[in-house]
């Protein structure tokens, strides 16, 4: 049934609108609830029945930099159709921005002054070298974490997309990318801690890292980016310019033909999304207390597509839920049958994409259809 | 000299007579009487120089058998003094025999084995490379000259003129020469020492440049190690000849190992390109499917050891076969149940073949183990043959240049000269006009993807000669793969063929220069610069089918 061009004008009317009042309703409810839970971890003691364990705080927070992750990829697969297979290197790239600061907070002497890390003592080095100049400020670090991926995701971009490289061909090439970057970040001579990577850190603005209370903070630093990602992301989408990258996704050539240039389009939103992962990831390190080259193997990437895909591309909200769901789902495989989780994410590609091509919203949205064609 | 020869001769003789006796002494000592009586006693002293002596008086009776026996049991640790003048020795056999006469005998209790220390250890070997210079077996003969080309002094010398003379075989004559050149070289006569440097240059070996460099060097006071000037001309030559033949060695062996990287880049990515020209789709589990066609020839080899052990060796012949035929099914199961709904939906495609890779890996962790499996070489592919008296060239990286040749001749006789070839090559170029004119697209897609995968499994098998197979195998293949499929292109067979040789060596020519992870990075950098110039890779599709 095609809609008529009454509907169609007031869906674009309503298009323009960030949230339904029920949608802010939801989002923030489910903010606030989740904003609750740390306090509930530090107000009361365990073993009390309102009592969230630490552990469960953690592990929410490290989905929660997933899900930010997830939120950034399906800005440019859902809604400009470039599948990047490369965004654990952005992630990657925001947690060793972070992590150089977090390390040079951790080596400090016993009487409290600056010494190098160990595995720049191992390679015999006297200084830092140029690249960690200033990394000891935490905001010229916070800048690096947006600036490092943004940079290098615009000059990739701009190269990419100029010469229109674009499907399975961008997707490859992303991957290579972050493949090259593994490579280069496990040799020791790179000066970011080689196979090892950035661990042992004690100190995150003179508080303790390992504190419940700078754990809370970090948490609720998380979702408040999480919360501000959503909202810009739906606020571009929403714009013109999302409607524009609609287009760019749907129908390149013909947008071409109809005087756009899409090449601005593509790298804005692609750098945007790099620089919302750069964030996600620094935001991740301190919370996992690690950083390694690991992060931006292939694997890695692809893992973030298959949130993206579960969750539903092109909804901005199902990226959040698929991380939640396919971690949540890995958590429980992996300590109870770590033999099958493999299995289990093999099983969760395929069906996703032969049966769930809208994801967990698509089929509640079709249920939701469903059930109001019901009452009808 | 010509004493040696008849000698030789007599000894020939001797071991011919004895074989056709078919005597029941187990190898017996050609003369008897080969040692004087006494003269090993020193051996069972103190005194290091006395022992020395002995050694290399023993060396210097070249060509005695029974002197070659005493000092490989001494060199052992298996000669034992019992009482003066009388040393057991147990042979290479492990029979005990009397050192003087080689008559069978029983050790007594109070023998004690001779002990040895480095610098006798070191004698003997020099004393023995010096006896086996006047072996019967050509190829020992052979050793010993190249061996005796390290030793120094007069007494080697000495030994290597008198083993020259007496020397028939070429090959052996070579290697003698260069043994005296190297041995002159401390010689006092200034042209002596110019000439061995000037032979030393054309024998164009690695090993002398050391001694060479070493004449030319300036002490202090800038004096030279070597006196004449002359000899140092020479040397300084010869040190300039022997370099240019390593940096050529080396870059022959950079060819070599580029080309055969480049064979191997071509065997993976054969199939991916197949497939992928066909569908437009990667398909992300090729890589698995080499790691299966490695198992294959994993299990072709149990097989062959537990059924047929004569045949072993031949295991790698019938994996070949097996594993097409296993890859070739799995790729065709996989294309009916899960890549077949995705026609036109490239991306999609990537992911679920992302998901049936885990499957596959998890699935051979789970009936191999996580462990990798030892695959061996089948006897005729180990070892390798010398060239350029210096580079090896891997018998398993020949047989593997060899096999790419002969799949891609294969390919290219499938896709150029049959129905199915031009069928493929007619849904490459336009699907919709192809279906059309009645081509039953389906069952090509199915053929077509079986046949990728198939060519998977075949150089599987390739790759299971080369390094370690386990679970991981495919993905150390699959970026490398993508990069020779996107820069090679779709739909021709030479694009993949260039794409792969090249990235294969350019990848090898780096290494030296940058080390082999910045060579590694430097080429997919250069790819996606590449792929900035020709996005649709180096033979794009022109006309129409260019999107």
């Amino acid at each position: 049934m095609k809609p008529s061009v009454s509907t169609m004008l007031h869906q674009a009317r309503e298009r323009r609108r960030l949230f339904s009042p029920a949608a802010w309703v939801g989002v923030l409810a489910i903010a606030a609830l989740l904003a609750c839970l740390p306090w509930l971890n530090l107000a009361f003691p365990s073993g009390h029945p309102l009592h969230v364990s630490s552990y469960a705080v953690a592990l929410l927070g490290k989905f929660m930099c997933y899900a930010l992750a997830a939120l950034a990829l399906d800005l440019v697969w859902g809604y400009a159709g470039i599948l990047s297979l490369g965004h654990g290197l952005f992630f990657a790239l925001g947690g060793y921005a972070h992590g150089m600061y977090l390390m040079r907070a951790a080596s400090v002497g016993a009487s409290g002054q600056a010494r190098l890390p160990e595995f720049m003592v191992f390679l015999d080095w006297k200084a830092y070298p140029w690249y960690w100049a200033f990394t000891e400020h935490f905001w010229y670090a916070m800048l690096l974490v947006a600036l490092v991926p943004g940079v290098l995701a615009f000059c990739f971009g701009y190269f990419a997309f100029r010469s229109r490289i674009k499907g399975v061909y961008l997707s490859i090439i992303t991957q290579a990318l972050t493949y090259a970057a593994m490579l280069l970040f496990f040799r020791n001579e790179t000066g970011f801690g080689g196979n090892n990577g950035f661990t042992g850190f004690r100190t995150l603005l003179g508080f303790d890292i390992t504190a419940p209370g700078t754990r809370a903070g970090l948490y609720w630093a998380t979702l408040a980016a999480l919360l501000g990602a959503l909202v810009l992301a739906r606020a571009v989408t929403q714009s013109k310019l999302g409607r524009v990258l609609a287009g760019v996704r749907d129908a390149e050539n013909r947008l071409r033909f109809l005087g756009y240039e899409p090449l601005g389009f593509k790298l804005f939103v692609w750098t945007l999304s790099a620089l919302m992962c750069g964030v996600a990831g620094a935001l991740y390190v301190p919370q996992v207390g690690i950083i390694n080259p690991g992060e931006m193997s292939p694997e890695n990437s692809i893992e973030m597509v298959v949130w993206v895909a579960t969750g539903g591309r092109g909804t901005l909200v199902g990226p959040i839920i698929g991380a939640g769901a396919v971690n949540g789902l890995k958590t429980w495989f992996t300590s109870v049958f770590p033999e099958f989780w493999l299995y289990v994410l093999g099983l969760i590609f395929i069906l996703t994409t032969l049966f769930l091509p809208q994801g967990i919203v698509g089929l509640l949205r079709r249920l939701a259809g469903r059930l109001s064609w019901r009452k009808a | 000299m010509r004493i040696a020869a008849t000698y030789l001769a007599a000894c020939r003789y001797c071991l011919m007579a004895l074989v056709a006796l078919a005597a029941a002494l187990p190898a017996a000592p050609a003369r008897a009487a080969g040692i004087a009586p006494g003269l090993l006693d020193p051996l069972a002293g103190d005194d290091t120089q006395a022992k020395l002596q002995v050694i290399s008086q023993l060396g210097r009776t070249a060509g005695d058998p029974m002197a070659l026996s005493v000092l490989e049991a001494l060199g052992r640790g298996e000669l034992y003094h019992v009482a003066a003048q009388r040393f057991l020795l147990k042979d290479k056999d492990g029979a005990l025999r009397d050192a003087a006469d080689g008559a069978a005998a029983e050790l007594p209790a109070q023998a004690e084995p001779i002990m040895l220390n480095n610098r006798l250890r070191r004698a003997i070997q020099g004393a023995l490379a010096g006896s086996r210079l006047f072996s019967d077996d050509v190829d020992v003969r052979l050793q010993a000259a190249v061996r005796m080309q390290q030793s120094t002094g007069d007494a080697a010398a000495g030994l290597v003129r008198k083993a020259l003379a007496g020397e028939k075989s070429a090959q052996v004559r070579h290697a003698l020469e260069i043994a005296l050149a190297s041995a002159e070289l401390q010689s006092p006569d200034p042209a002596v020492r110019r000439r061995a440097a000037q032979a030393l240059g054309e024998a164009k070996s690695a090993a002398f440049r050391p001694r060479l460099a070493a004449l030319l060097a300036q002490d202090a006071s800038g004096a030279y190690a070597e006196p004449d000037a002359g000899v140092r001309e020479a040397a300084a030559a010869a040190v300039r000849k022997i370099d240019r033949h390593l940096s050529i060695i080396e870059w022959a062996g950079n060819l070599f190992y580029g080309l055969s990287l480049g064979s191997v880049l071509l065997l993976a990515a054969l199939g991916l390109a197949i497939t992928f020209g066909l569908m437009g789709v990667i398909n992300m589990a090729h890589g698995e499917l080499l790691m299966i066609g490695a198992y294959v020839a994993y299990v072709a080899q149990w097989l062959f050891r537990q059924y047929a052990p004569a045949w072993a060796d031949w295991y790698v012949v019938a994996a070949l076969p097996m594993a097409f035929v296993v890859t070739a099914a799995v790729g065709m199961v996989l294309e009916r149940s899960v890549i077949r709904w995705l026609y036109g939906r490239p991306l999609e495609t990537l992911l679920a073949t992302w998901g049936v890779s885990l499957m596959l890996m998890q699935a051979v962790r789970s009936v191999f183990g996580a462990q990798n499996v030892e695959v061996g070489n089948p006897s005729w592919m180990s070892g390798g043959v010398t060239v350029l008296g210096g580079l090896v060239l891997t018998y398993n990286r020949l047989a593997i240049i060899v096999f790419s040749i002969a799949v891609v001749g294969f390919v290219w006789l499938l896709l150029n000269h049959t129905r199915l070839g031009l069928f493929v090559r007619a849904i490459t170029q336009n699907r919709s006009m192809a279906d059309c004119v009645g081509v039953p697209t389906g069952r090509v897609d199915m053929l077509a993807f079986g046949l990728g995968s198939g060519i998977a499994g075949l150089a599987g098998v390739a790759l299971s000669q080369l390094g370690n197979v386990g679970p991981d195998l495919g993905r150390a293949y699959l970026v490398d793969s993508f990069m020779v499929v996107v820069m090679g292109g779709v739909g021709q067979l030479a694009g993949t063929v260039i794409a792969a040789l090249g990235l294969g060596g350019i990848n090898k020519v780096l290494e030296p220069f940058s080390g082999a992870v910045l060579a590694k990075i430097t080429i997919l950098v250069l790819v996606v610069l590449f792929v900035q110039k020709r996005p649709q890779g180096l033979f794009a599709p022109r006309g129409r089918s260019a999107e």
